[in-house]
């Protein structure tokens, strides 16, 4: 298991408390090691994307940054402090896909109702306003369609004025001009110094949209850059042939070459220039059959966090094939 | 990137855990919109009234008063009791739909919240009680010194507070609307037991001893006690004893849900 170090992932600012600070943290669930060790900082104003699939942890670990649950060891601390002192002074919100809503209150009367446990809140019609849904104020809740509900919570969440603000797929049913304002919106935020903090499946959504990238994996996390480092992770293209008696030291001399995989008669070489690779195999070897496939992101986030643990580009067979 | 940064010292922590007239104004509101809410907390308790008041011998004495008095009380007792505990339950039934989650995100202490949600299921216990002795008095059958008329409602008042724990306890014990189920036919069995809808004495012994022991027979007697001048001893500890219980049970499975809201 190894952790993909990035260079220049954001140093902490002298003086400025960070946003979120874990260290050494793990969870158990009885015999279920659901984060097996994180040390993670955040800096205020940062946007970043915590991927991974579900069960690796990303869901566990919100939960302790939100002060929902404790760590099995390690420690947690939101804007230095404690995740529930921190929420306490209404420095922390998330927003959650699904649920937390009361049907047979009004819109108006769950803003009020959440806006009146703050020592601080903005006024419950401004905030209907800047939500859009200032119309629909006196709708009962179960009445709203999905949308409406996501904006409403929304809403909730930004009362307090947060520092740090988690999302859980955020623009899940979003269309592309939706999840544009709402991004940019964020953005906005960001600015003033709002660190937001969205979990995704979507590495195309992380990419386009965070500062930073986390890649959680089996409660680890795997790598953690901008999204042009993560990128690099995948770049290359694979050739795949048909050689008998390869010979892999010499293969893995060649230039651009990153590794080299034989499994049997065929050999899957990962490298930067695929080109020469195949000139040389198909000039110098008695390779057959070649097949040369770019790897997509998709492929890189599939090899950092799926049951291969082995991140050197060793792409599995569908991989190439494909 | 960051151009400004947020000094989180400058937060403040509201008073009393969160504690606010607004919750509680909203949760009223709510329970009053609640058709399912007014026919338990409104009409059924006067119904049976109403039916059980009428009965052959109503007139008799009781205490320094009559026995349409004694079952007016009982009655109040019974509808305040099953109002409290539907209130209680609905701390559950919040938790299943995430809203206790969403309230965790809050700076609202879950105390607080359990004190806010029993302050509301008593003054729903509380409309109840008016109720039924608004109808009660306008039926005229009820005779009991005007003391009993005043002090009485407030001692059945603190009596449903055992009845709101049930209630809260239940809710996490059978999760969502089932809770209701369980609570209502289970209420009116405990409250046949205990003596409520028919004085013990009518019972053979074996279930009158069963009887005392059963959560409804303290609090009627507690309750009816300012109109039969008769408070046994062991009524009183099966009150405070079942009341422990209840709070007990519902801060126990309340502590074992935080752990995964």
């Amino acid at each position: 298991m190894t952790q993909t170090s990035l260079s220049g992932t954001t140093g902490n600012t002298a003086g400025v408390v960070p946003a979120v600070q874990i260290a050494g943290v793990t969870k158990d669930f009885g015999s279920v090691h659901a984060v097996r060790g994180i040390d993670l900082t955040l800096d205020q104003g940062e946007i970043v994307a915590f991927l991974g699939p579900n069960g690796a942890g990303k869901t566990t670990t919100i939960d302790m940054v939100l002060g929902l649950s404790h760590p099995t060891t390690g420690s947690v601390e939101v804007l230095g402090l404690q995740p529930r002192q921190a929420i306490a002074r209404g420095l922390v919100s998330a927003v959650m896909q699904t649920g937390g809503l009361l049907k047979d209150l009004t819109v108006r009367e769950t803003v009020a109702y959440t806006a009146s446990l703050f020592a601080d809140a903005a006024p419950v019609d401004q905030v209907l306003r800047t939500a859009g849904i200032e119309s629909i104020a006196e709708r009962k809740v179960g009445k709203c369609s999905g949308g409406e509900q996501q904006r409403l919570r929304f809403a909730m969440a930004l009362l307090s004025d947060p520092a740090l603000l988690l999302l859980d797929e955020p623009t899940t049913g979003m269309d592309v001009e939706g999840r544009r304002a709402f991004w940019s919106a964020i953005r906005a935020d960001a600015e003033k110094g709002r660190t937001v903090l969205f979990a995704t499946h979507y590495l195309e959504e992380a990419d386009q949209y965070a500062d930073r990238i986390v890649l959680i994996s089996h409660g680890r996390i795997v790598a953690d850059g901008t999204g042009s480092q993560i990128k690099a992770l995948a770049a290359g293209r694979t050739v795949r042939a048909t050689l008998p008696d390869p010979d892999p030291q010499r293969l893995s001399g060649l230039a651009g070459v990153d590794s080299v995989d034989v499994r049997g008669d065929t050999v899957y070489i990962h490298a930067k220039d695929t080109d020469d690779v195949a000139r040389y195999l198909l000039t110098e070897t008695r390779a057959q059959d070649l097949e040369i496939t770019a790897r997509g992101l998709e492929d890189a986030f599939l090899s950092l966090t799926g049951d291969d643990q082995d991140i050197t580009p060793a792409p599995a067979d569908q991989g190439v094939s494909a | 990137m960051t151009t400004q940064t947020i000094d989180p010292s400058l937060r403040r922590v509201p008073p009393f855990g969160g504690f606010n007239l607004t919750v509680l104004g909203i949760e009223l509101k709510r329970m009053l919109r609640n058709r399912r809410t007014i026919v338990f907390t409104l009409i059924l308790p006067a119904a049976l009234l109403l039916s059980f008041g009428g009965q052959k011998g109503w007139d008799d004495k009781a205490g320094s008063g009559n026995v349409a008095a004694y079952i007016l009380i009982s009655m109040a007792l019974y509808g305040a009791a099953l109002t409290a505990a539907a209130g209680g339950s609905m701390v559950a039934l919040e938790r299943s739909l995430g809203w206790s989650r969403q309230l965790r995100l809050t700076p609202l202490n879950p105390v607080v919240y359990i004190l806010m949600k029993a302050l509301v299921a008593l003054a729903m216990g509380a409309l109840a009680i008016a109720a039924v002795n608004v109808v009660g008095a306008l039926q005229g059958k009820a005779v009991m010194p005007t003391h009993v008329w005043v002090i009485t409602p407030f001692l059945t008042l603190v009596c449903t507070l055992t009845f709101a724990a049930l209630g809260v306890f239940i809710g996490y014990v059978v999760p969502g609307e089932n809770a209701m189920q369980i609570l209502g036919p289970g209420l009116a069995l405990l409250s046949f037991l205990g003596g409520v809808f028919i004085p013990l004495d009518q019972y053979s012994d074996l279930v009158r001893h069963i009887a005392y022991w059963t959560p409804m027979y303290g609090v009627s007697e507690i309750a009816r006690s300012v109109l039969t001048h008769d408070l046994p001893w062991y009524a009183v500890v099966n009150a405070v004893g079942w009341f422990a219980i209840f709070v007990a049970g519902a801060a126990w499975r309340m502590s074992k849900d935080t752990a995964r809201v």
